[in-house]
C-alpha cells in the first residue's frame, strides 16, 4: 500500500508555520514514516516539474500556508488545489489573510515609496524603482507584479479545511494529520480546531467575572499584569472571547492577553465587530466624553480587532483604496 | 552580393544563429531550498559560454513598516516578529529595545537577565536550525549528494539516528525555554518596556540549569562533528577556501567594552578587509554610517557604508560593502566574550590564515563557535541568583518620541528605527534586517560563484547546487529582508546565452 | 435640516441606500407616527426593527455596508427612556468606537449616524432621513461589493498576463 502524498507549501509567509512543523520535533520523523513528502521547499530539494507532472488529486493533502499577494503564489495556489485532493489553509495567513492583510489598509504605492524613497536609510537621489522587467545592455531580468490586494487561500481557490494560528501549534497539526489520515474527516470547510472560545480552556478562567466591566482600558505596557487573573478583569484588552480556542492560551501563559490569531469561532462573521460589540457593551461609561475618555485605551481599532484577520473581514479592504485597474 | 542575396543571407545568418543560440543552456534552480524566503538568480553567459553577469533578485515585498503606521508601538515587539519565522524572537528583541529607547527607560536587571537567557537560547537552537537542517547538510551530506539526501534525512544518515534524535531533542528543549517566557516560541510574547512580562519561579530554575549544562555539550559535539565531517574532508576544506567563495569586503558586528562579540547588546564595529577598524558607533547613530541603495532588478536593497558611498559591486580595501553575521562578527571583533568559544575562536583564525576571513563558507564556522558563546551566556544567566527576582518589568513614565533597537539576529545586525506620536503610535518605522545588510555581498558571491564555476557554457546540477550553497552560507533570511509586501517566487537560477535568450530550464534535483 | 423630499429612486439615476435599524418602543414607532401622519419623506431606507438599540450587534452594521448600504441609521430611545434600562447605552458606547473604527477603513462619518427618536417624534424621523439622504447623495455611492468586483479583477489579470507570455523552454533532468 503506497503511502500518502503529502505537501508543504509557504506563500507570502514569515516560515513560522514552516516552523511548527518542524517543532513536531521527534514526532517528525513518525510523520515522515507515515507519509511521502512530496514538496517542502523550506527543507528539502525537488522540483516543480514533478509536482507538475503528477495527476490531478495525486497529492493526498496540501497544507499550504502563507496569504496570496502575487501570480506566482496564486499559480502555485491554483495548481496545487489541481493536485491535491484535499488543499488545506495552514496558519492564519493562509485561513484569513494574517498580519500581512494589514498591508489592506494602505496603497500599495506607499509601501513602495516609502521602502524605495522616504526610508531614512536610503540614499536614491535619482527615485530609482525596482522595474518589472529591466533593461540593462540588452540584459532582461524581470521580478513578478505584487497585487494590489492581499488574500486569504480562499478568496483565491477552494478549500477544503483550516487550521488556524500564527502559527498552528504542533498538537492541532499532529491531530489534523491523524484524523486525515485516518480518514476521520468532518465535513468540507470545518475549522480544525475546536469550536469553543478561549476562555473556556484558559487556566485563568476561574477569576473572569460574570459581568465583565470596564471603567477604561489599559494598553499592556501601562500596566504590571498579575500572571494569574483573567486579563480582562485587570482591565487590558483580551481577544479571548471572541477567538477559536486550542493553542492551549498560550499568550496569556506567558502574562501577555490572546490577540485573537485563531480567528473567531464557527457563529462569527467578522471578529472584530464581534469583539468591538463585546467589550464596549461592557463599558461603565454613559456620557459621549466618558465614554470616548475610556476608549482611549484602544487608539488602534484595526490593529487591536483584525490584527490577523482584516483580509477576511467582511469590509476586506479599507474601502477607498485603489484597485490598480485602469491604470 | 546583390542586396536581395545579401538581406537572404542575413537573414539567414540570423537563423542560424538563433538555432546555435538554442543549442546553449539556460539554466534554472527553481526553486532554491533549504532557506527561509524566496529569490531569484539570472545568469547572462556571453560568446564563450562563460558568465557575464549575474543578478540576485529578491522578488518579494512586504510592507511592515507602512502597515505599522498608527499601530500602538507596544504592539510592535509581537507585529514585527512576523517579518520571520525563523529569528521571530531577533525582531521581538530589537523592538523591545526600541521601546526601552522610546519611553527612556531601562529594564529592570532582572528583566534584563530574562531577555539575554531568552536571546542567547534562540540564538542556539537558531544556528543548530541551520547547522543541521538547512545550510548544514550542503556539508555534511556533500554538496555532489543526490538531492533527495541533502536534508535532515540524509545528515541523520550520515551521523546516525541517536545523534540526530539529539539535535531534534536539544532544539525542542531549547524552544520549550523560549515558550516558557514568551508563551510560545514562534512569535514570543515577553517584550516589554522597562522588562518583560513574566518571571522565572524559583522551582523552575533547576531544570533550566540542567538544560544550560547540556546545551554547553551539545554545541561542542556540534563543533566535533563539524571537525570531523567538514574540516577532515580535504575536499571540502579546498571548497571552502576556493576563490568562486571568497570577497574582500568589510565586516560589522556587535561588540562588548572590551570588543568581544556581543549578541544581545553593544556599539557596532566595523572592520575593512584588512582588519583595520573602520568605524565603531552607537545603534542610535546608525542613519550616519549605513545607507541603502535601490537596484531596478531587485525588491530587495543593498546596504553599504554611507561615508564610502555606493561604488557598485566591488570589493578591496575601499570598498563601502560589508557582511554581518557570524563570520563578520568574528572578524569584527578581537574575541570571543566566553572562554571555550574563545578557544574556538583563536583556532579557528590560526587555521584560515588570520584576521579577516574573507572565505563566506567559513559562516558555517564560524557560526558552530557562537552557538558555543550562546551556550555558556546560558549556564552564567541561569547561575545568576537574580534570575529568579519577581522584579521583572517597571512601568514607564516618560512621552515616548523617537526610539531605536538594534540586536544582532543569528544572520547578522538587526535595526529597528521607530518614531511615534504622544501616544505612543508609530508615526515612522524603519528597519534594516541581517539580510539586507548582506544583500550587496550575497549579490558578488552569487556572481563569483556563477563566473567561477560556469565556464564554456558547461552546466550541471551539482554546479547549480554549488551556486546556492554560495548563498546559503549567509543563512539569507529573505522574508526579513523583503519586510515590505508578500510576493514570492522561489529562488531560481535562470541563464541566457549571449543573445539574451532564455532557453533551456534546468531543474535543480 | 432639509424639508425637502428627494425624489424616490428610479428613473435610473443613482439615490443613496439607507439600512435603517429602529428600536421598537421609540425609533420604529416614531415611523409608524410619521407614516400614519402621511409625512413625506425620502424613500430610501430599508427599515429593520429590533427589540432595542442595544440589541444592534455592530457585525450587522458592518455588513450592511459590505453588502452595499451607502449608509446605515440607527434610531433608539433617549437615555434613560430605554425601555431595557440601558440597552441605548450599549449602542452609544458601541457606536463611538464603530465609527473609528469604520473611518480608518475609509468609510466616512456621515455614513454612520445614531439618533435618539421618541416614539412621539415622527417629525424628527422625516427631517433626519430627508438630511442623510442629502449628505449621502453629495458624498456619492459607497458600493463596496463594486469596489470588491473591481479589486478582485486584479486576479484574473495578473493570471491572464501569465498565460499570456508562455516561454518556450527544454527541460534537463539532472
Amino acid at each position: 500500500m503506497p503511502k500518502p502524498k503529502v505537501a508543504f507549501y509557504w506563500c507570502a509567509s514569515c516560515g513560522g508555520c514552516e516552523e511548527t512543523v518542524v517543532d513536531l520535533a521527534e514526532d517528525i520523523l513518525a510523520v515522515v514514516e507515515k507519509v511521502d513528502i512530496v514538496l517542502w521547499p523550506v527543507a528539502m530539494d525537488f522540483k516543480y516539474q514533478d509536482v507538475e507532472a503528477m495527476a490531478d488529486q495525486s497529492i493526498f493533502a496540501t497544507l499550504l500556508n502563507g496569504a496570496i499577494r502575487s501570480t506566482e503564489q496564486e499559480a502555485m495556489a491554483r495548481l496545487l488545489r489541481r493536485k491535491s485532493r484535499y488543499l488545506i489553509a495552514y496558519g492564519s495567513c493562509a485561513c484569513t489573510g494574517g498580519i500581512p492583510g494589514l498591508a489592506n489598509q494602505f496603497p500599495r504605492e506607499q509601501i513602495l515609496q516609502f521602502n524605495y524613497e522616504e526610508a531614512p536609510t536610503v540614499v536614491n537621489e535619482k527615485k530609482i524603482r525596482p522595474q518589472l522587467v529591466f533593461e540593462d545592455q540588452g540584459r532582461r531580468p524581470h521580478l513578478p507584479e505584487l497585487h494590489q490586494v492581499v488574500r486569504a487561500l480562499d478568496q483565491v481557490v477552494d478549500v477544503d479545511y483550516y487550521i488556524p494560528g500564527c502559527p498552528p501549534t504542533p498538537k492541532i497539526t499532529k491531530a489534523a494529520v491523524s484524523a486525515l489520515l485516518d480518514g476521520r474527516l468532518p465535513p468540507k470547510g470545518a475549522v480544525l480546531a475546536p469550536d469553543i472560545a478561549l476562555c473556556e480552556e484558559c487556566p485563568r478562567r476561574d477569576s473572569k467575572p460574570a459581568d465583565l466591566s470596564f471603567t477604561g482600558f489599559k494598553r499592556t505596557h501601562q500596566k504590571l499584569l498579575d500572571p494569574q487573573l483573567c486579563l480582562l478583569a485587570q482591565g487590558v484588552v483580551c481577544m479571548g472571547p471572541a477567538t477559536r480556542q486550542g493553542c492551549g492560551a498560550q499568550c496569556p501563559s506567558g502574562n501577555m492577553p490572546c490577540t485573537g490569531c485563531f480567528g473567531g469561532t464557527d457563529r462569527v462573521k467578522d471578529q472584530g465587530a464581534k469583539m468591538l460589540s463585546s467589550l464596549c457593551a461592557n463599558l461603565t461609561a454613559k456620557d459621549e466624553n466618558e465614554i470616548d475618555q475610556a476608549l482611549e485605551g484602544i487608539p488602534d481599532p484595526v490593529g487591536t480587532f483584525y490584527r490577523y484577520g482584516l483580509a477576511k473581514s467582511l469590509l476586506r479592504r479599507k474601502v477607498d483604496l485603489p484597485s490598480g485597474n485602469g491604470k | 552580393m546583390d542586396d536581395a542575396a545579401k538581406q537572404a543571407f542575413n537573414q539567414g545568418n540570423l537563423r542560424a544563429n538563433a538555432a546555435y543560440a538554442a543549442a546553449k543552456r539556460n539554466l534554472t534552480i527553481d526553486p532554491v531550498t533549504r532557506l527561509e524566503g524566496h529569490g531569484k538568480i539570472d545568469i547572462y553567459l556571453d560568446n564563450q559560454g562563460d558568465v557575464e553577469r549575474a543578478y540576485f533578485q529578491v522578488p518579494e515585498l512586504r510592507g511592515f513598516e507602512v502597515f505599522s503606521l498608527g499601530r500602538p508601538a507596544e504592539d510592535m515587539p509581537q507585529i514585527t516578529s512576523r517579518i520571520c519565522g525563523v529569528c521571530p524572537t531577533a525582531h521581538h528583541m530589537a523592538a523591545t529595545k526600541a521601546l526601552d529607547a522610546l519611553y527612556q527607560i531601562e529594564p529592570t536587571p532582572a528583566g534584563r537577565k530574562i531577555r539575554e537567557l531568552v536571546y542567547h537560547t534562540f540564538m542556539l537552537e537558531d544556528h543548530a536550525l541551520h547547522v543541521f537542517i538547512l545550510g548544514g547538510p550542503d556539508f555534511i551530506v556533500g554538496p555532489e549528494a543526490p538531492p533527495a539526501e541533502r536534508n535532515i534525512v540524509g545528515v541523520i544518515g550520515k551521523v546516525g539516528i541517536d545523534a540526530g534524535k539529539r539535535v531534534i531533542a536539544t532544539r525542542r528543549r531549547l524552544r520549550e525555554l523560549i515558550a516558557y517566557f514568551g508563551g510560545k516560541v514562534v512569535h514570543p510574547v515577553l517584550g516589554q518596556p522597562g522588562g518583560v512580562s513574566k518571571a522565572l519561579k524559583k522551582e523552575d530554575l533547576p531544570k533550566f540549569q540542567e538544560l544550560a549544562q547540556d546545551a554547553v555539550g551539545f554545541a561542542e559535539w556540534t563543533l566535533q562533528v563539524f571537525r570531523q565531517i567538514v574540516l577532515g574532508n580535504p575536499e571540502y576544506v579546498k571548497l571552502i577556501t576556493s576563490d568562486a567563495y571568497t570577497h574582500k569586503t568589510c565586516y560589522m558586528g556587535m561588540v562588548d567594552e572590551q570588543n568581544r562579540v556581543s549578541f544581545y547588546d553593544g556599539m557596532l564595529r566595523v572592520v575593512d578587509c584588512e582588519g583595520r577598524e573602520v568605524c565603531k558607533f552607537a545603534p542610535k547613530d546608525y542613519r550616519q554610517y549605513i545607507a541603502e541603495h535601490v537596484e531596478p532588478w531587485s525588491y530587495m536593497k543593498f546596504t553599504f557604508l554611507k561615508q564610502r558611498g555606493w561604488q557598485e559591486f566591488v570589493e578591496g580595501p575601499q570598498t563601502g560593502i560589508y557582511a554581518v553575521g557570524p563570520l563578520a562578527r568574528l572578524n569584527a571583533a578581537d574575541g570571543m566574550a566566553t572562554p571555550r568559544a574563545q578557544a574556538a575562536y583563536a583556532q579557528f583564525f590560526q587555521t584560515l590564515g588570520g584576521r579577516p576571513v574573507h572565505h563566506t563558507l567559513a559562516n558555517h564556522w564560524a557560526r558552530v563557535i557562537e552557538m558555543l558563546q550562546a551556550a555558556e551566556r546560558i549556564v552564567e544567566l541561569t547561575n545568576d541568583p537574580e534570575i529568579t527576582s519577581p522584579e521583572v518589568r517597571r512601568i514607564p513614565t516618560a512621552t515616548p518620541a523617537e526610539g531605536m533597537g538594534v540586536v544582532e539576529a543569528p544572520r547578522g545586525t538587526l535595526f529597528h528605527h521607530y518614531q511615534t506620536d504622544s501616544r505612543g503610535l508609530i508615526t515612522m518605522a524603519n528597519m534594516v534586517v541581517a539580510t539586507g545588510n548582506n544583500a550587496a555581498r550575497i549579490a558578488m558571491s552569487v556572481e563569483k560563484a556563477a563566473k567561477g564555476l560556469i565556464k564554456g557554457g558547461h552546466v550541471s546540477a551539482g554546479l547549480l547546487n554549488k551556486i546556492e550553497m554560495a548563498f546559503r552560507a549567509y543563512d539569507p533570511c529573505l522574508g526579513c529582508a523583503t519586510h515590505t509586501l508578500p510576493g514570492h517566487t522561489p529562488l531560481m537560477v535562470s541563464i541566457f546565452d549571449h543573445h539574451h535568450l532564455l532557453l533551456r530550464e534546468l531543474s535543480q534535483e | 435640516m432639509h424639508n425637502e423630499t428627494p425624489p424616490p429612486a428610479g428613473n435610473g439615476s443613482w439615490t443613496p441606500r439607507i439600512v435603517a435599524f429602529f428600536c421598537n418602543w421609540c425609533t420604529y414607532t416614531a415611523a409608524d407616527l410619521a407614516g400614519v401622519s402621511r409625512m413625506k419623506y425620502a424613500a430610501n431606507t430599508r427599515t429593520i426593527r429590533v427589540m432595542c438599540s442595544g440589541r444592534i450587534d455592530p457585525q450587522f452594521i458592518v455588513e450592511a455596508f459590505a453588502k452595499g448600504a451607502d449608509g446605515v441609521l440607527i434610531g433608539g430611545c433617549h437615555p434613560n427612556d430605554c425601555h431595557y434600562a440601558e440597552g441605548n447605552y450599549k449602542m452609544l458606547r458601541r457606536f463611538a468606537l464603530l465609527k473609528r473604527l469604520l473611518k480608518d477603513l475609509g468609510i466616512a462619518e456621515a455614513r454612520l449616524r445614531l439618533e435618539w427618536i421618541s416614539a412621539a417624534e415622527g417629525e424628527k424621523v422625516k427631517s433626519v432621513i430627508n438630511d442623510m439622504v442629502a449628505k449621502l447623495t453629495v458624498l456619492g455611492p459607497l458600493d463596496v461589493p463594486g469596489k470588491v468586483a473591481d479589486w478582485d479583477r486584479e486576479l484574473s489579470q495578473l493570471v491572464a498576463a501569465a498565460d499570456a507570455a508562455p516561454v518556450e523552454h527544454e527541460v534537463i533532468h539532472a
